[in-house]
C-alpha cells in the first residue's frame, strides 16, 4: 500500500506539489461517487481525502452539508463505504485519507474503526471535530493499526501549538487557510502563505492547505508558497451538484476543472 | 484549555481545533471575572434590578389538591423575558462585556433564550444575530417578534428539522468564520468545555434560593426537586442547590413527545446511548452507526437530541433520576395549572407538571415537592389553542 511518505518524497523530489480533491463518499450515488473518484484520479490526483456522510456536520458548509444528505438519502452506511474504499484501491494504489466527525468512529469503536478501515486501504483518519487536546484519544488506536495521524492548523493557531501539532502529526499537517467552516471562496487569504512559511520553519511534516481553494490560481499560489499539498474540496462537490441530472457531463467539468487545477500547479512548479 | 471540562467521562470540548483560541480565551475570562467584586456587584444588582430576583416561592394550593402532597413552584416565569434564560443571558454577558466583545450570536429552540439575550443585547448596546430553525421560527413566533423589537437580527436556519439542534449547527459554523470579535452567547449546559460550568454557575442561583425559601417557608428541605430538561440548564440550576442534601430527590423530566415507543420524542436520558455531539460526550439519540435522530416534542425548548453533560453523571451515579413526559400529558398539566392556579406554564416547564400529576396519588400528603417553573406559557397559547381547542 502506497503511503504518504512515498508520495510526498517522489512529489518533493519533482518539486510538484500534491493534487488532493475531497470528496463525500456515495455523493450523489455509490456507482456514480465511484465513478467521479476515479475520474479525479485519472485527472492527475496525488492523495484522497474522502468523507462519511454525518448528520451534524458542524465543520461544513453549506454545499458539503448537501452533499452529506444526497450520501445518506442513497443509503450510504460505514459498511458500504469500505466497499467504496476497496473499489477504489482495486482501481488504483492511491493514499487515501478519511475525514470523519467523531461520533460515528465512536459508535463503531475507535480501535475497531482503525483497524477495519486501514484493512480497506485508509491511510489516516483525520477527526474533524478532536483537537490536539484529545489526540491520545485516537494516536495509539491509529498507530497499531498501521495509520498515519493527519491534525488540522488553523489561521488562530498558536506557534507553540503548531509545533506540538507538529510532533504529534505523522502524515500531513491539514492547513486552514481561512477561518471558517469548508466552502468555496473567491478570493485566497493573503496570510496564507506567510502561514505556510511559518509551518515549514517548524516541521519537516508535509503540509497541505485546504478549505476556500476553488481556482487553478488558488493552488498555483499555495504550491509556490512552498505547501506540500492542495486540497479541494467544495468547488469539486459543487460541480457534482450542479449536474445531478447528468453525469457525464459532471465528470467531463470535474475532469477539466482537476486538469486545470493539476497545470497550474506544475507549471509554478516548472 | 486549562481544564478538561469533564464530569466523570461526559462534557470535554470535542471541536474543530479553530475553535479551540477562543474557547480558552473564554475559560480564562471566565476564571478571572466570576469572582471579581466589580462583576460579581454588577451582576447582582442586574439579576435585581433589570431581571427580577430573587424569584418567588409559591405554595400551588389547589394544584397540590389534585396532586394529593404539598407542591411549590419556584416562579422563575416571573423574570423578566418570562424565563430562567436571562440569568445566564446576563451572566454571560456581562463576561462579554468585560472581555470586551461587542458582537452576540446565540441559537435559540422555543425563542426563550434568545429573547433572553436579544435583551441583553439591547441592554449593552451590542449587535446581537440569533439562530433559530424554521419549524421554530413558526410554532414561537410571538418571542421571533420580541427579539426582532429588541433589536436582534433572526437568522433562519432550513437545515435538518428546522429546530434547535440545526441552530447551534449553524451558529456553531457561523462563530467559527467570526471568532476574532463574536461571543458564542450557548443557552443551556450543554456544548463544549467551559459552556456546562459558566451556564451551571448562572443558573445555581435558582437552587441557592429555592433552598433559603424553603427553609424559610416550609421550615424544612423539600423531599423532591423536580425540573424540566433539555440542556438542563434550569435543572441544574435548581439540583445544584440541593445536590449535597442526600434525602432530597432530583427529578428530571424530558420531552416524551408522542411517546417513547413511537420513537417521535426528545427524551436523550431515558433512551439514548453515550455519544459525541456540539463538543461534548454525552447521552444522544442516535441511531446504531451514530447518525443523530431527529428529535420532535411539542416543546420546543427541549426539542434536542443531546444533554447536559453534568446530567449524564447525575444519572449514572443514581443521585438524580430521569423520567419522561408525553405531550398529550403535558398538554393537561398546562391546562390544569391555568384552571388551578392561574399561571400559564411554558410547555417545558409543564413537562415538570404532568410528572407531578402523574404521582397523583402515589404521595402522602405531607410530602413536599418543589417544581421549577422555568418559563411562563404566553408564547404558547396558539400551540395550545391548535392542539386543544376550547368549547364555546
Ligand atoms: C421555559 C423554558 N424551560 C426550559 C427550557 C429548556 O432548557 P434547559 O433544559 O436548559 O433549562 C427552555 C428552553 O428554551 C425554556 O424556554
Amino acid at each position: 500500500m502506497k503511503t504518504y511518505k512515498q508520495v510526498f518524497s517522489e512529489l518533493s523530489q519533482a518539486s510538484r506539489a500534491a493534487l488532493i480533491p475531497f470528496f463525500v463518499i456515495g455523493d450523489p450515488d455509490f456507482d456514480t461517487s465511484l465513478a467521479v473518484v476515479k475520474t479525479a484520479i485519472d485527472a492527475g490526483a496525488d492523495v484522497l481525502e474522502l468523507g462519511i456522510a454525518f448528520s451534524d456536520p458542524i465543520a461544513d458548509g453549506p454545499t458539503i452539508q448537501k452533499a452529506d444528505i444526497r450520501a445518506m438519502k442513497s443509503g450510504m452506511n460505514l459498511q458500504k463505504a469500505r466497499d467504496f474504499i476497496r473499489k477504489l484501491k482495486e482501481y488504483k494504489d492511491i493514499p487515501i485519507g478519511l475525514l470523519m466527525y467523531y461520533n460515528l468512529v465512536y459508535q463503531y469503536g475507535v480501535e475497531k474503526f482503525f483497524t477495519d478501515f486501514h484493512e480497506a486501504g485508509v491511510n489516516s483518519v483525520l477527526v474533524a471535530d478532536l483537537s490536539i487536546d484529545d489526540a491520545d484519544e485516537i494516536a495509539r488506536p491509529a498507530a497499531s493499526a498501521g495509520l498515519d495521524t493527519v491534525f488540522m492548523v488553523t489561521p488562530v493557531t498558536e506557534d507553540s501549538r503548531m509545533e506540538l501539532i507538529a510532533s504529534r502529526t505523522t502524515g500531513f499537517i491539514y492547513m486552514v487557510s481561512v477561518l471558517g467552516v469548508t466552502g468555496s471562496r473567491d478570493e485566497l487569504s493573503d496570510a496564507v502563505a506567510e502561514l505556510v512559511g511559518k509551518l515549514k520553519k517548524l516541521t519537516s511534516v508535509p503540509v497541505c492547505v485546504g478549505f476556500g481553494v476553488s481556482k487553478p490560481e488558488h493552488a498555483a499560489a499555495i504550491a509556490s508558497a512552498g505547501a506540500d499539498g492542495v486540497i479541494i474540496g467544495s468547488k469539486i462537490v459543487g460541480l457534482i451538484e450542479r449536474n445531478l441530472g447528468d453525469s457525464e457531463k459532471m465528470l467531463a467539468e470535474i475532469s477539466v476543472f482537476l486538469r486545470e487545477v493539476r497545470d497550474a500547479i506544475d507549471t509554478q512548479a516548472g | 484549555m486549562k481544564e478538561k471540562g469533564r464530569f466523570g467521562d461526559y462534557g470535554g470540548f470535542y471541536v474543530p481545533e479553530v475553535l479551540i483560541p477562543v474557547l480558552e480565551e473564554l475559560e480564562g475570562a471566565f476564571y478571572r471575572f466570576y469572582e471579581d467584586e466589580q462583576f460579581v456587584a454588577e451582576l447582582g444588582q442586574l439579576s435585581k434590578e433589570y431581571a427580577g430576583r430573587p424569584s418567588p416561592l409559591y405554595y400551588a394550593k389547589r394544584f397540590s389538591d389534585y396532586v394529593g402532597c404539598r407542591v411549590y413552584l419556584k416562579r422563575e416565569d416571573l423574570l423578566h423575558g418570562g424565563a430562567h434564560k436571562v440569568n445566564n443571558t446576563l451572566g454571560q454577558g456581562l463576561l462579554a462585556k468585560y472581555m470586551g466583545k461587542t458582537k452576540l450570536i446565540a441559537e435559540t429552540g422555543a425563542g426563550q433564550h434568545g429573547l433572553a439575550t436579544a435583551m441583553i443585547g439591547a441592554l449593552f448596546g451590542m449587535e446581537t444575530k440569533i439562530f433559530m430553525g424554521v419549524t421554530d421560527i413558526e410554532r414561537q413566533s410571538v418571542n421571533v417578534h420580541k427579539m426582532k423589537l429588541c433589536g436582534a437580527e433572526v437568522v433562519d436556519v432550513e437545515g435538518g428539522t428546522g429546530t434547535l439542534k440545526d441552530a447551534i449547527n449553524d451558529a456553531l459554523r457561523y462563530w467559527t468564520a467570526h471568532v476574532r470579535d463574536t461571543f458564542y452567547l450557548f443557552g443551556s449546559t450543554c456544548g463544549p468545555h467551559p459552556y456546562p460550568t459558566i451556564v451551571k454557575h448562572f443558573q445555581i442561583c435558582i437552587g441557592k434560593e429555592a433552598r433559603r425559601q424553603s427553609l424559610e417557608q416550609i421550615g424544612r428541605l423539600p423531599d423532591m426537586i423536580v425540573a424540566c430538561v433539555g440542556g438542563g440548564s434550569n435543572a441544574i440550576g435548581i439540583f445544584s442547590g440541593f445536590v449535597d442534601d442526600k434525602n432530597v430527590r432530583l427529578i428530571g423530566v424530558e420531552a416524551g413527545g408522542r411517546s417513547l415507543s413511537s420513537g417521535r420524542h426528545a427524551a436523550t436520558l431515558v433512551a439514548g446511548r453515550v455519544g459525541i455531539l456540539h463538543g461534548a460526550k454525552a447521552y444522544l439519540l442516535q441511531d446504531e452507526e451514530g447518525q443523530v435522530y431527529d428529535t420532535e416534542s411539542v416543546s420546543a425548548g427541549l426539542d434536542y437530541p443531546s444533554v447536559g453533560p453534568e446530567h449524564c453523571l447525575l444519572k449514572d451515579t443514581g443521585r438524580a433520576e430521569y423520567v419522561a413526559a408525553e405531550d398529550e400529558e403535558v398538554l393537561d398539566a398546562f391546562e390544569l395549572l391555568s384552571k388551578t392556579e392561574g399561571i400559564l406554564p411554558a410547555l417545558e416547564s409543564a413537562h415538570a407538571l404532568a410528572y407531578m400529576m402523574s404521582q397523583k396519588g402515589k404521595l402522602s400528603s405531607e410530602q413536599v415537592a418543589v417544581v421549577n417553573l422555568s418559563g411562563r406559557g404566553d408564547k404558547d397559547v396558539s400551540i395550545v389553542e391548535k392542539r386543544r381547542p376550547l368549547e364555546q
